[in-house]
């Protein structure tokens, strides 16, 4: 079964990268130094994201509408999602309160007086168009995220990041990261404030200009949204990647958010810049928009910091601009300077009265807060002996570390668990692109299937087919068993005609054994395997040949 | 003889003859559409009448009378809402192109709030686009004419209300203040109109023009109107994250003939430059009223009020223009048609669909937010806010309320101002600091100017003591007589006097031939 681990070369980059909470990988950072970025030698990758979070309230941010996904277009509005005339928003105590859980996960200050600005600009999806949002007073301020660095790119000078602390040993509040106990990096959070969705324009034809009309959905305009904007304090595409994961597993952690990128409820915009190692000053700053899921986001930054040091590199200057990631051309496109031209015209809502946030609730709210991936990782590592790569990788996602303990309650060997969840679960997982949620197979099942294999019903090898019919159709594993004959064959005498069978059809092998080649034996057992579709005990079917061959001399 | 038409009366005295069974609400709404039908060609208050529907309300308060069930004082009794205030499936124009054909699937809450009392809702009254305007020229659709003398401006922006009063072609209405534009029209009609301390009234449902600045109050024939009316619009709403959650009183137990002690404020920047001579005196005649009546007048200053208009002129364009952002084109109201995109198609609509005043303050107002000038505009707007507010707590320190002019003149000229903004901007000098400082303010007449035209007497209130200020104001009445007489509609055509409609009518002061009358 420990073949498994290996078998975790599956997870690294592969699989559905948009995430939808299945495990992900993690800094492997020796074959990073191995591929020799050489360019992060003489340049430094300087990296903010702006991140935004639709909320997990059952209504929106200032009116009672649901929030539901997926349903018919302008099904879930009232005369204040559409903006009419005359109406007035309330705000959705749950969002302001989602949006302070998140700030005290993210280690931020919290506001004790807050309030909402207007953000103007025209756009048919924006039925007011304003959009309320926070502008000078954000609800969270001054937080951080501790992330391992990605040694490919540390310098080890003093001024490496001016945030983070390049070196320092210690835990990280990240899951699923591999770095071992290595050098932190820690990404301060500038802030984190809520505002309003948009709708959603839908264009007919073709594209936009091509377009004779567009259609609004205003399901989603109200929805509550919240922006975590973090310092420029991420140094390569990669942190930006485990950035993302990070921050993601712990807002799914406490509740706040789905986090789906393909569903659009979870966003991120990249601001990024190089300099020369060593300089001080910041170079100009480009602006990635469409980064539709994690390995874009990766990507689009790889591809950017490189354009950028080749611009410098030939001695021309990067231009301050809002770029766009092209996915299937794999560049980035300069977008049409019109579309970045805003003065938003900031001013306080007039139609909301600011927020004195009571201390007393900031402390409700933080003792309310659920374990967060870092502390639950050190706990799975010391409650359940599991190693840092297994505790890291499955705590990345709290549905999967759930799965995990409610299995290993109930299994004698926590480290065969981890293995299956890490190997066979998270593979079809990534394979099937669904959310642990979604799948018919529990952690009850996963344990009663590991104590079949124990009591020699199945074989480990049939195991991982009778987990795949598990997780498609969610029997218990001795039905799935039962009706399909994978009951292991452990009579003697069946046994033993089967082995008269091999032992007959190769002489050879037969041969190598009574010659001391021990190695031959393997082979022995292995078509005895076969003859059986697996269904030997290996143990017994072993023994049995070798009495045999004792025998027979 | 003298014959009173019913439509003439206060509400409360319909209340009493409505609860004594010699009346109906029916024979009241019915008089009221007589009457409109009467002078409406020439006065113009009404952008939309809901004839059919009023006469449902009425027989529904007839019904409820009838079983003495959940009567209140305005059980029965019309009232007219300004067109800003938005009312389920009938359509809320706010007196602009862009929302002509709005129908809102919602009321206000002070719609919902006169419904539940039993008040028949007979119109939608004339505006200034929008309510920015002092006269209703700026209204998208017409002029409201003076009922006083057709020749002259309401006032505005609740120019529409204020004149269906005053020409008795309602019982009360409703406006809405956002720099005088309650007591402004009030004073121009020789009618009560009073704005509520901001916070008092929901603003949910009405259109907004300033958010921080709106409030909606009543346009009445006396001061026991007016607290009956606020007794039924002003509460909590949790639906207006503004209003006030407070215990608010029962405002006719201010109701008292009776002001001695009371201090009163004059402020000196209030009686300098630009007040009109025949303004003054009545004003000055006002103050003697108070003296006579044991009040104590004390000299107050507000030292920070010429800075008052211009900060108005730049909190109030700002809120608008991201207020009015909405009108697009995409979702209701006005569409340009045939644009080749939805960008073009949001400009022109907007082009097509606001007038000239409204336009000119959506630019102000955007100008005023627009990078590089937020801090020089807007924000010292805000700080010159704050320096006002002193100014009036300073000033209540003195003073239990403060009495002043309503507006520096009496009604102007249809197209006098018209074409001068600043002009018809000043008119509002004395009242807009109300609104930047959210206190109470009333407007009562007070005697007569210049070509018998009314003038108004403003008294302001400490925040949320509108008690004190209906108490002085009532105490006024009674020693006055309040407006005393009646608008003649001066300058009114001969053939459209009422004998046109075949009956023995006389100019609308008597009997109408066959009409319920009270004596
Ligand atoms: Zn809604």
């Amino acid at each position: 079964m420990s073949s498994n681990l290996s078998g975790s070369s599956d997870l690294i980059g592969s699989g559905n990268l948009s995430g939808s909470g299945n495990l992900r990988s993690s800094i492997n950072t020796s074959a990073r130094e191995s591929e020799g970025h050489r360019e992060y030698e003489e340049y430094e990758v300087i990296i903010g994201l702006e991140v935004h979070a639709e909320l997990l309230t059952d209504s929106k941010i200032f009116c009672g509408c649901s929030t539901k996904f997926g349903a018919a277009p302008n099904s879930h509005v009232c005369p204040i999602c559409l903006g009419m005339p005359g109406v007035l928003p309330v705000v959705n105590r749950k969002a302001v309160e989602f949006a302070i859980r998140t700030g005290l996960a993210l280690n931020c200050e919290i506001a004790e007086f807050s309030k909402f600005d207007r953000k103007n600009y025209f756009y048919p999806d924006l039925p007011k168009n304003y959009q309320i949002s926070q502008y000078d007073l954000p609800l969270c301020r001054n937080g951080y995220i501790d992330i391992p660095a990605d040694t490919s790119v540390l310098s080890g000078g003093p001024d490496d990041s001016p945030g983070g602390r390049p070196g320092e040993k210690g835990s990280c509040t990240g899951a699923g990261i591999q770095a071992g106990r290595g050098p932190v990096r820690r990404i301060r959070i500038k802030r984190v404030h809520l505002e309003e969705e948009a709708g959603k324009s839908i264009h007919e034809g073709q594209n936009i200009v091509e377009s004779s009309f567009s259609l609004e959905d205003y399901n989603r305009a109200g929805i509550p949204l919240m922006e975590i904007v973090s310092e420029p304090d991420i140094r390569s595409p990669r942190e930006a990647y485990v950035y993302l994961s990070t921050l993601r597993a712990i807002l799914q952690y406490i509740g706040v958010s789905d986090c789906k990128m393909e569903e659009g409820s979870l966003r991120c915009d990249a601001n990024i810049s190089v300099r020369p190692r060593g300089s001080t000053r910041y170079g100009a700053q480009t602006e990635l928009k469409n980064l539709n899921s994690f390995r874009a986001v990766e990507k689009g930054l790889a591809f950017e910091a490189a354009r950028q040091i080749d611009a410098l590199r030939r001695g021309e200057r990067v231009v301050r601009e809002t770029r766009h990631w092209d996915e299937a051309r794999g560049i980035t496109v300069p977008m049409r300077s019109k579309e970045e031209a805003h003065d938003y015209r900031y001013f306080p809502e007039p139609d909301l009265v600011p927020m004195v946030i009571e201390r007393e609730w900031v402390e409700r709210i933080r003792e309310e807060l659920p374990e967060l991936p870092g502390a639950r990782k050190e706990r799975l590592m010391k409650e359940y002996g599991l190693p840092e790569y297994d505790a890291g990788l499955i705590t990345e996602s709290r549905a999967m570390a759930d799965f995990f303990e409610a299995c290993a309650r109930n299994y004698r060997d926590p480290k065969i668990v981890s293995n299956w969840v890490m190997g066979e679960l998270s593979r079809l997982l990534n394979e099937s692109g669904k959310d642990i949620s979604e799948v018919p197979v529990t952690p009850g099942g996963l344990a009663d299937m590991l104590k079949l294999i124990d009591e020699g019903v199945i074989s480990g090898k049939i195991a991982k087919a009778v987990f795949e019919e598990m997780f498609s159709t969610g029997k218990a594993a001795r039905e799935i068993v039962k009706e399909k004959g994978l009951v292991q064959i452990a009579d003697e005498g069946q046994l033993l005609n089967i082995i008269d069978q091999v032992i007959a059809e190769n002489p050879g092998p037969v041969a190598d054994v009574a010659a001391g080649k021990d190695k031959a034996i393997t082979f022995l057992v292995g078509q005895v395997m076969r003859k059986t579709q697996g269904r030997a005990n290996p143990q017994l079917a072993t023994r049995l040949l070798r009495e045999r061959l004792q025998e027979g001399r | 003889m003298t014959s009173t038409l019913l439509n003439e009366f206060t509400a409360h005295a319909l209340h009493d003859m409505l609860i004594k069974g010699e009346i109906s609400s029916l024979d009241i709404v019915q008089a009221v559409y007589r009457r409109i039908d009467e002078v409406e060609p020439e006065i113009r208050a009404f952008v939309t009448l809901t004839r059919d529907e009023a006469l449902r309300q009425a027989m529904d308060a007839d019904e409820r009378i009838r079983r003495g069930e959940d009567v209140g004082p305005l059980t029965g009794i019309p009232v007219a809402l300004k067109d800003n205030l938005c009312t389920r499936g009938i359509r809320t124009t706010c007196s602009s192109k862009i929302l002509e054909n709005f129908i809102p699937p919602y009321s206000a809450t002070v719609v919902e709030r006169l419904e539940r009392c039993g008040a028949v809702i007979i119109g939608k009254t004339n505006l200034d686009e929008f309510a920015m305007g002092s006269s209703t020229e700026n209204s998208g659709f017409f002029t409201t004419r003076n009922p006083w003398d057709l020749s002259r401006v309401p006032g505005g922006s609740s120019g529409g209300s204020a004149a269906a009063v005053a020409a008795d072609e309602t019982i009360v209405a409703l406006g809405s203040d956002t720099g005088g534009s309650i007591r402004q029209p009030a004073s121009y009609c020789g009618v009560v109109g009073l704005k509520p301390t901001y916070g008092t009234v929901s603003r949910y449902g009405l259109v907004a023009f300033a958010s921080s600045l709106d409030q909606i109050g009543p346009l009445t024939k006396d001061v026991r109107d007016c607290a009956i009316v606020m007794n039924a619009i002003a509460g909590y709403d949790p639906c207006d994250s503004t209003s006030v959650d407070r215990q608010y009183p029962d405002y006719t137990t201010f109701l008292v003939p009776e002001v001695k002690g009371l201090r009163f404020g004059i402020p000196r920047e209030y009686f300098g430059k630009g007040l009109d001579a025949d303004v003054r005196s009545a004003i000055d005649n006002a103050i003697k009223t108070f003296e006579e009546m044991g009040a104590i007048p004390v000299e107050v200053s507000l030292p920070h009020s010429e800075y008052a208009l211009a900060t108005y002129y730049l909190v109030a364009p700002a809120e608008a223009s991201s207020n009015l952002a909405r009108y697009d084109g995409v979702k209701y109201g006005y569409r340009a048609q045939g644009q080749p995109d939805s960008v073009t198609m949001t400009r022109r609509t907007r082009r097509e669909g606001f007038g000239a005043e409204v336009k000119r303050r959506i630019m102000l107002g955007t100008y005023a937010l627009s990078s590089g000038y937020y801090d020089a505009y807007y924000l010292k707007a805000l700080k010159v806010r704050t320096l006002l507010v002193r100014d009036f707590e300073a000033a209540f320190e003195k003073c239990d309320f403060i009495l002043s002019p309503t507006s520096p003149t009496v009604a102007f000229k249809i197209g006098e101002k018209i074409d001068d903004p600043l002009s018809m901007y000043l008119t509002d000098i004395y009242t807009i600091t109300a609104n930047l400082v959210a206190v109470p303010g009333i407007s009562i007449p007070c005697g007569f100017g210049r070509d018998e035209m009314p003038v108004g007497l403003q008294l302001l209130g400490k925040h949320f003591d509108e008690g004190t200020i209906i108490r002085a104001a009532y105490a006024f009445e009674q020693a006055t007589g309040g407006a005393g007489i009646r608008p003649g509609l001066k300058g009114r055509r001969p053939e459209s006097k009422c004998g046109d409609r075949g009956n023995d009518g006389n100019g609308g002061r008597g009997s109408v031939g066959g009409g319920t009358c009270y004596e």
